[in-house]
């Protein structure tokens, strides 16, 4: 334990270099660009600038990707307060009550509570990594290969539990980003496999043209087909509003605490921010002596959601530090970066590198304190962009894809594959398909198969393989048990109803 | 999505865009396995052959399509997905982006995006000549400038670029 304050210290100092710090403001502000704008999120964003960062050193350069990851979970809030357009997933509970708040002229109370709950939740979660994250890669140097895809089994399983499409589209969109992984050179045989005889499939699918397809060009014809017009309040934040807000923050401490909870647990599970946002609004809306006023206004209707969000995409990161699975799509994409950089993500990476791991999450500390002043310095500046009519900054944001999905492979093929990969996202959106779960299995869809081949390898062929002993059965039944979550609870919650009658 | 309106609101229905997506998944499924047979999906002389593992991911995709396809064939007739105006819309979106990425091949990055983003800003937005102009010049020009020269990493360059001696 006491090593880990050590590593710390050590990291503070790695993260506290003058030009890291540059890198995280600079982070933070493309972050928040990302999340205000449609068609550029978390996940796309860091994809499409991830090319720029292969001359950087891996430390700086995840400080930079993680930095506009935290910069475009706060911009999420901008938008939803002021647009009532959440400009991410994970921030649609927040519109409930943001832009009510809004409408009634306090867009600046309602940012600041945004910011300050966002800045709470991923400040507990940062706590809760330095303190689990170790404990947890030290637990897992243990695995085998059998344990390793059991804990990728347990992934997956949670994602089609807690899904709320139809377990059979999740599987299929999970399936499919399996396939797409194993298509071209198996590693194991170095035989071709799933090319059909085109040349430009040896090399398989790239993720990173997956994600700028899917979530960039999809979420661009998503927004077309909607025609958004922006019409925003206005926002003017100065020092007197964020100290009265602050003032009355602590008072929905409880409320603070239940959904870093519920954030920290659904982050590392990867069942991500989005359900933990609306879990923790749902819930505050249920226990708040104020609940009946949600929707219209409530302060308290921001705090729950918006600290939620940001316990669930920091802790995010666990997984995919100490296990390399990632609990979301935005950590899938830092995970590839690393695997780009020449780093193993997992539990070796806190043996091997840890100037790596210890800088990175001394950067989170940081770069969530930077975070939170520089969003709550700029905000009018991010509503001006929000400005700029649609017809200006889609054939920009189109530009920026093409030019993101151009340099992950120095590839002019992959342009046309992204389209392809924008127009599926928008078919699979429009008929309830999710999109995370087939970017998580692109992404390891090597690792699990080669776990996979090399735990039957171990036994002869034999299945049996994943309950040879307690710990692979224990995670392999978490895993079962999460698949089945969502009939139990179905089960239990008719018990309970029909037992008064 | 969002509820219909009163009277006919003609447009693609879910089901249909449901039983669409649900056949092509069916088809992947299959053209899965099929890639994974010819490879071989048994136990070759050291361990599992290629083909084993996205032999059961492919029959995966296929099983739960036809669950998904089912469950299609029982939903509400007529609930409408999108519109014909919404579709339209997107089309407008959909058509010059398709164009611009197949002539990225060709004319290189440059030149396409200043024809979006003039095509984008003209057709769409009825801006007048000189902003559309100064626009759809000065972004490229701007990436230019930050990818090539600031960050040192080529994009595709075409005939214009080689005229030009960039």
């Amino acid at each position: 334990m006491f090593d880990n304050f050590i590593n710390l210290w050590h990291g503070f100092a790695i993260a506290g270099d003058p030009f890291n710090i540059l890198l995280m403001v600079v982070g933070i502000l493309l972050g928040v660009i990302i999340g205000v704008l449609p068609g550029l999120g978390g996940a796309n964003g860091v994809a499409i600038l991830l090319p720029l960062t292969f001359s950087m050193s891996p430390t700086s350069a995840i400080i930079l990707l993680s930095c506009i990851y935290w910069g475009a979970l706060f911009g999420g809030a901008i938008t939803s307060v002021l647009f009532n357009i959440p400009g991410e997933p994970w921030s649609v509970a927040t519109t409930f009550d943001g832009h009510p708040m809004a409408r009634q002229g306090k867009a600046g109370e309602a940012l600041t509570a945004a910011f300050t709950s966002s800045f709470v939740g991923a400040f507990v979660a940062i706590i809760m990594i330095t303190l689990v994250a170790p404990l947890v890669a030290a637990f897992a140097l243990k695995f085998g290969p059998a344990e390793k895809f059991a804990v990728y089994f347990l992934a997956f399983c949670s994602f089609i539990g807690m899904s709320k499409e139809p377990p059979t589209k999740t599987i299929v969109s999970m399936m499919i980003g399996f396939a797409l992984a194993a298509v071209g050179l198996d590693m194991v045989t170095g035989q071709l496999r799933l090319t059909f005889g085109f040349e430009e499939l040896l090399n398989g699918f790239d993720f990173l043209i997956a994600v700028i397809g899917l979530f960039g060009i999809g979420e661009i014809l998503l927004t077309m087909e909607e025609g958004l017009e922006f019409r925003g309040k206005a926002a003017k934040i100065d020092a007197k509003v964020v100290l009265r807000t602050w003032a009355t923050l602590p008072r929905y401490w409880a409320t603070s605490i239940r959904s870093c909870i519920i954030g920290c647990w659904m982050g590392i599970t990867p069942a991500g921010a989005t359900p933990a946002s609306f879990m923790a609004y749902g819930i505050a809306k249920r226990v708040s002596k104020n609940g009946k006023n949600f929707g219209n206004g409530e302060i308290e209707g921001v705090v729950a959601p918006e600290t939620a969000a940001h316990a669930a995409g920091t802790s995010a990161l666990l997984p995919m530090l100490a296990l390399g699975v990632p609990g979301s799509p935005t950590a899938a994409v830092l995970l590839g970066g690393l695997l780009i950089w020449g780093l193993q993500p997992g539990p070796m990476l806190f043996v091997e590198q840890k100037e790596f791991v210890w800088g990175l999450i001394a950067s989170m500390y940081l770069g969530n304190v930077v975070g939170l002043l520089v969003v709550l310095t700029t905000v009018p500046l991010f509503a001006a962009i929000l400005r700029i009519p649609f017809s200006i900054i889609a054939p920009v944001i189109l530009v920026i894809c093409a030019i993101g999905a151009y340099t992950v492979n120095n590839n002019v093929f992959d342009v046309v594959m992204m389209l392809v990969f924008g127009i599926a996202g928008y078919a699979m959106k429009k008929t309830g398909y999710p999109l995370a779960p087939l970017v998580l299995a692109i992404v390891l869809g090597d690792s699990a198969e080669e776990a996979f081949r090399q735990s039957l390898l171990s036994s002869g062929g034999s299945i049996s393989v994943f309950w040879a002993n307690p710990l692979v059965s224990t995670i392999m039944g978490l895993g079962i048990l999460a698949l089945v979550w969502p009939l139990i609870s179905n089960a239990m919650s008719r018990l309970r109803v029909a037992q008064p009658a | 999505m969002q509820e219909a309106p009163h009277g006919a609101a003609a447009g693609v229905k879910q089901r249909s865009a449901e039983i669409g997506v649900g056949l092509f998944t069916l088809l992947l499924g299959a053209i899965v396995i099929y890639g994974s047979s010819k490879v071989g999906i048994g136990w070759g002389s050291d361990g599992p052959e290629a083909g084993f593992f996205p032999f059961y991911v492919g029959l995966f995709i296929a099983v739960c399509s036809l669950i998904n396809l089912f469950s299609a064939l029982r939903e509400d007739p007529d609930a409408i997905c999108s519109e014909w105006s919404q579709i339209r819309q997107v089309l407008k979106v959909l058509i010059p982006t398709a164009i611009y990425c197949l002539l990225v091949e060709p004319l290189g990055i440059y030149v396409p995006s200043i024809i979006l983003i003039a095509v984008f800003m003209k057709w769409l937005g009825h801006y007048r000549w000189p902003i559309t102009a100064a626009i759809a010049i000065g972004v490229p020009a701007a990436f230019y400038f930050v990818f090539e020269k600031w960050f040192l990493i080529p994009l595709p360059k075409g005939p214009v670029e080689a005229l030009l001696g960039l």
